[in-house]
């Protein structure tokens, strides 16, 4: 498959946004937009599943156009089995956000095409195989961002859209030293080439903190977190949605992709100090989120707990821990878009978020409590949902790694699920069960697109959770790639 | 042949004919403002065509005077930068008294700069520099009405003189030194002694002037301030533009042997200019002291990639001016249009400002993200090849300062997209309708600033001109 047409899809459909007419049309695009990625993507993940084998190179569907001859800049794109998870997880969270977002009236057009622009940003950056494209593609995805949270955001929406942006360029800046400093020592923006080159290990010390902090900023990495609380409550729902599900993902898969991979050495020496701010990021986000009172609040702050078991996942330095860092990368992804689904649609009944002001919402509006509490339990690993498969993943993985100190943060990170539990059952108790406020008894159930949003999205959380293997077959080739390199094992 | 000379110094020749032909213009009968500006803009567009038309290299006049392709590229870069300028100028020019004597005066101060580009010899280098600084202060005074105008045309014929002293005396300890004054030979005779490297700083202090480096940039602001929105986006884009392709040329070919001495004083220079304009940027109300300030932040980035002395540096830097020209003339473009319909110049002035111009907006928006550096648009190129090509070096704590600066250039302009799209304002810019001129300059300007980037072709002739370098 020419894997092009992914980022010249959501493109034409951004295009073709600006010249529509009317709010009917811009929506009937945008969604024939995401229906085609989907299909795109599933069509892609067939291809692969059909023509992947043991002998298959590790990088499949590959494309190499010279960009920049004389700095050696190619438009080089080609996917393995992570990234194909990546863009299946884009795909399901395009979709279900345009499809959230129906109703959208204020600068319709310009809100849709903010989103198709930050898919392609996504898109591009996961199919990229040469870090000049990918880092270009990483920050594309940022300035969309900025204005959908400033424009259609709520509450303090100028300060969070800054504050986003701020960080987010921080993060990239970092990566651009990091990347220079790959390509100064080996004269390529080829992963795969980089990949095959002994690096120095005193230049892999020198650069993987650039690299690995500067994607960090992008997944959350504590100290770094403090953009999420803010940006995803003061965003638009499907903002908060390409966000969490999206662009937090864009610095998971950096710091697998680029940072240990290219710099298997340095991600061994340091991985003692990943471990130790991916726990602190576990536990700190966990009791933050008891401490909150917005619903909104308390799903971003539990998806820096969530994100730090992305992180452990890449610091243990296994292979399961690996896969499950994957795995949480995708689980995260459509639980927390699920979540911000519901939460937006129960905001844009109620007009609040407030967990103490809502209550007894399970009688007017079961469908939407029912997504809700779908999310809650996945969120809190509930068996047959992703989120048990993902986080059992990780922390299996991360008992492997034999070192006392690495089992005790593992440890940590496992009792962090109880504080899990406390919040999500409280904030799910109060809101959907209890007396209910007698103002929402008028409230109407969701709409079509709104079940169909939270159904495509439930859809892939169920699967995950039921038939890992599935994923885990996808995936697999791809971490032992990783894994490999890192341990220096030779095929 | 004698006759050699027509087709090595065209690019100058074309510009003084079209001097002529407006001075003639000019004493014949009386025309309309409209028509002049016509007859103008179909000359300067000729004049940029004609410019890409035999490009050939040689020497003139004992190497006072030498050209080769990137030097025709270079004064096409220009020629191209006051085209748009010429035609996003209509509207404020459309009531003015000397409409030809304007042209007249921004077209020598052309002329100077291609002769300075063009220069084998610092005392023609000199001369260039000198022709292309007094037209331009007059140029400066062409609000007549303003008196902020006059004093800012004073503060540049001021600041001016100050640095042409310094550069004359440069050049005189330069030629003390090394008993010529010729480019190829001066390197034959630099031996890094205290003296050489004295009227070194004397040249250098003299290039900062004019390109505004920290700490050299004081007039900078209040000049921008005070000059007409034409005269202002000249200054800032085409002047400065000129006189870095010759900075760039002349530190890596005459003063190679001093390299390890300017690229000490580049790596302080740049990190001081690019926090100043950063720093003072961020202050900023009026939109052209802003963009006076973020003018200063960007040369201390395209110093960054001069001082990686690389044939990447050199490409970088003349590949980022095209983009230059670009981007800052389409906010230029934008501001010139707002100040000549409302007279608003303040960055407050343009809260609210999409919901009455959503397509000056945009562009407006589209140039100042490339300005910051943000892709899709070329300035994410232009600015990702000068760091590059300044890591070049290994100096990687110098990159990381000047990437991490790039943080602050992004808040300040974000806050103008914040105050376009976000801020609340009970009286917006009112509905400014855009005349066909300027409409075209933006349009071509955003069309460059989108495409620049993605056609490579563009990056790989210029980096292919730069090897001489």
């Amino acid at each position: 498959m020419n894997l092009s047409l992914l980022i010249i899809i959501p493109l034409l459909t951004a295009v073709s946004i600006l010249f529509s007419r009317g709010l009917k049309q811009v929506r009937n695009i945008s969604l024939a937009g995401a229906v085609v990625q989907l299909g795109l993507a599933f069509f892609l993940l067939f291809q692969y599943m059909q023509q992947h084998t043991a002998s298959s190179p590790e990088m499949m569907f590959q494309y190499s156009y010279s960009w920049f001859k004389p700095l050696n800049i190619n438009y080089h794109v080609g996917v393995d089995g992570i990234s194909i998870a990546m863009i299946l997880l884009t795909a399901f969270i395009v979709i279900a956000g345009i499809l959230v977002s129906w109703t959208t009236e204020k600068l319709s057009k310009e809100f849709f095409f903010l989103l198709m622009l930050l898919s392609v940003g996504a898109y591009g950056f996961f199919i990229s195989l040469d870090l000049f494209t990918l880092f270009f593609f990483l920050e594309i995805a940022v300035i969309p961002k900025f204005l959908l949270i400033g424009i259609w955001g709520s509450g303090k929406k100028e300060y969070s859209a800054m504050k986003l942006a701020l960080m987010l360029m921080g993060g990239s800046a970092l990566v651009f030293v990091g990347l220079a400093g790959i390509y100064f020592n080996t004269h390529t923006f080829n992963i795969l080439q980089i990949a095959q080159m002994p690096v120095p290990l005193t230049v892999q010390k020198l650069f993987f903190p650039f690299a690995f902090i500067g994607f960090g900023v992008f997944t959350a990495l504590f100290p770094f977190h403090t953009w999420v609380p803010d940006g995803h409550s003061s965003a638009p729902t499907a903002a908060s949605m390409f966000l969490a599900g999206i662009s937090m993902k864009l610095g998971g898969y950096g710091c697998l992709r680029v940072a240990t991979y290219l710099m298997p050495d340095a991600a061994q020496a340091y991985s003692w100090v990943i471990i130790l701010f991916a726990t602190i990021a576990i536990i700190y986000g966990a009791f933050a989120t008891l401490m909150q009172t917005d619903l909104k609040y308390i799903n971003a702050y539990s998806s820096i707990s969530h994100c730090g078991f992305v992180l452990l996942g890449i610091g243990m330095l296994t292979k399961t821990s690996i896969n499950g860092a994957v795995l949480q990368m995708v689980s995260h992804g459509l639980m927390t878009a699920l979540f911000f689904a519901a939460i937006g649609m129960i905001y844009s009944r109620t007009h609040t978020r407030l967990v103490a002001e809502l209550g007894g919402l399970l009688k007017v509006t079961p469908f939407i409590s029912t997504v809700f509490v779908i999310a809650g339990l996945c969120s809190l690993g509930l068996p047959g949902l992703s989120g048990f498969v993902a986080e059992i993943t990780v922390f299996m993985g991360s008992w492997q790694n034999p070192d006392k100190w690495y089992r005790l943060a593992t440890v940590l990170a496992c009792a962090s699920i109880v504080v899990t539990a406390v919040y999500i059952l409280r904030a799910t108790g109060r809101t959907i069960m209890g007396p209910m406020n007698s103002a929402y008894e008028t409230l109407t159930d969701a709409k079509w697109n709104e079940k169909l949003a939270a159904g495509i999205l439930i859809i892939g959380i169920v699967i995950i959770g039921v038939a890992p293997f599935l994923i885990n077959q996808l995936i697999g080739p791809g971490t032992d790639v990783i894994i490999n390199k890192v341990l220096g094992v030779v095929k | 042949m004698w006759t050699d000379f027509l087709i090595l110094m065209k690019q100058e020749m074309m510009l003084i004919v079209i001097i002529f032909i407006l001075l003639f213009l000019k004493l014949g009968k009386d025309r309309s403002n409209g028509s002049y500006m016509n007859i103008v803009n179909i000359l300067l567009l000729t004049n940029l065509f004609a410019g890409f038309l035999w490009p050939t290299e040689g020497v003139l006049f004992n190497e006072m005077f030498r050209t080769n392709k990137l030097m025709i590229l270079e004064k096409n870069i220009l020629n191209l930068g006051i085209l748009i300028i010429s035609l996003q100028s209509t509207s404020w020019l459309e009531t003015h008294k000397h409409v030809p004597e304007f042209y007249i005066l921004l077209l020598s101060t052309m002329v100077g700069m291609f002769f300075m580009i063009s220069a084998g010899n610092l005392l023609m280098f000199y001369l260039g520099l000198e022709l292309s600084t007094i037209p331009l202060a007059a140029a400066a005074n062409f609000d007549l009405a303003k008196r902020r105008s006059s004093e800012a045309a004073m503060k540049l014929i001021f600041s001016s003189a100050l640095s042409s002293s310094l550069l004359l005396f440069g050049i005189s300890i330069i030629y003390g030194t090394t008993g010529t004054l010729t480019f190829s030979q001066i390197p034959q005779y630099l031996n890094n002694n205290p003296l050489q490297i004295f009227a070194f700083i004397l040249l250098l202090a003299g290039f900062a002037f004019k390109i505004s480096v920290a700490p050299f940039h004081l007039w900078t602001a209040d000049v921008y301030e005070g000059a007409p929105v034409a005269v202002t986006s000249f200054l800032s884009v085409i002047s400065k533009g000129a006189v870095l392709f010759v900075f760039v040329s002349v530190l890596y070919t005459v003063f190679k042997p001093l390299a390890q001495a300017w690229y000490n004083m580049l790596f302080l220079l740049s990190l001081l200019t690019i926090i100043v304009g950063n720093l003072f940027a961020i202050r900023q109300d009026n939109f052209k002291r802003f963009l006076a300030f973020s003018s200063i932040a960007q040369v201390g980035f395209i110093l960054v990639g001069i001082s990686g002395s690389s044939q990447a540096g050199a490409a970088s830097v003349v590949y980022f001016v095209l983009i230059y020209v670009f981007s800052n003339l389409a906010a230029f473009g934008v501001v010139s249009l707002v100040s000549s319909a409302t007279g608003k110049e303040s960055i407050s002035d343009y809260k609210a400002f999409y919901r009455t111009n959503p397509v000056l907006s945009w562009i407006l928006t589209i140039a100042l993200f490339s300005l910051a550096g943000v892709p899709p648009t070329a300035g994410f190129f232009g600015k990702f090849f000068l760091l590059f090509a300044g890591s070049g070096k290994g100096n990687f704590l110098f990159i990381s300062i000047a990437a991490l600066n790039m943080i602050i250039s992004f808040y300040y302009y974000l806050r103008i997209v914040k105050a376009i799209f976000m801020d609340e304002n009970l009286k917006p810019i009112e509905k400014i309708s855009i005349p066909l001129m300027p409409k075209l300059a933006l349009y071509a300007c955003i069309t460059g600033v989108i495409a620049v980037g993605f056609i490579s072709y563009i990056y790989d002739y210029i980096h292919l001109l730069s090897t001489g370098i």
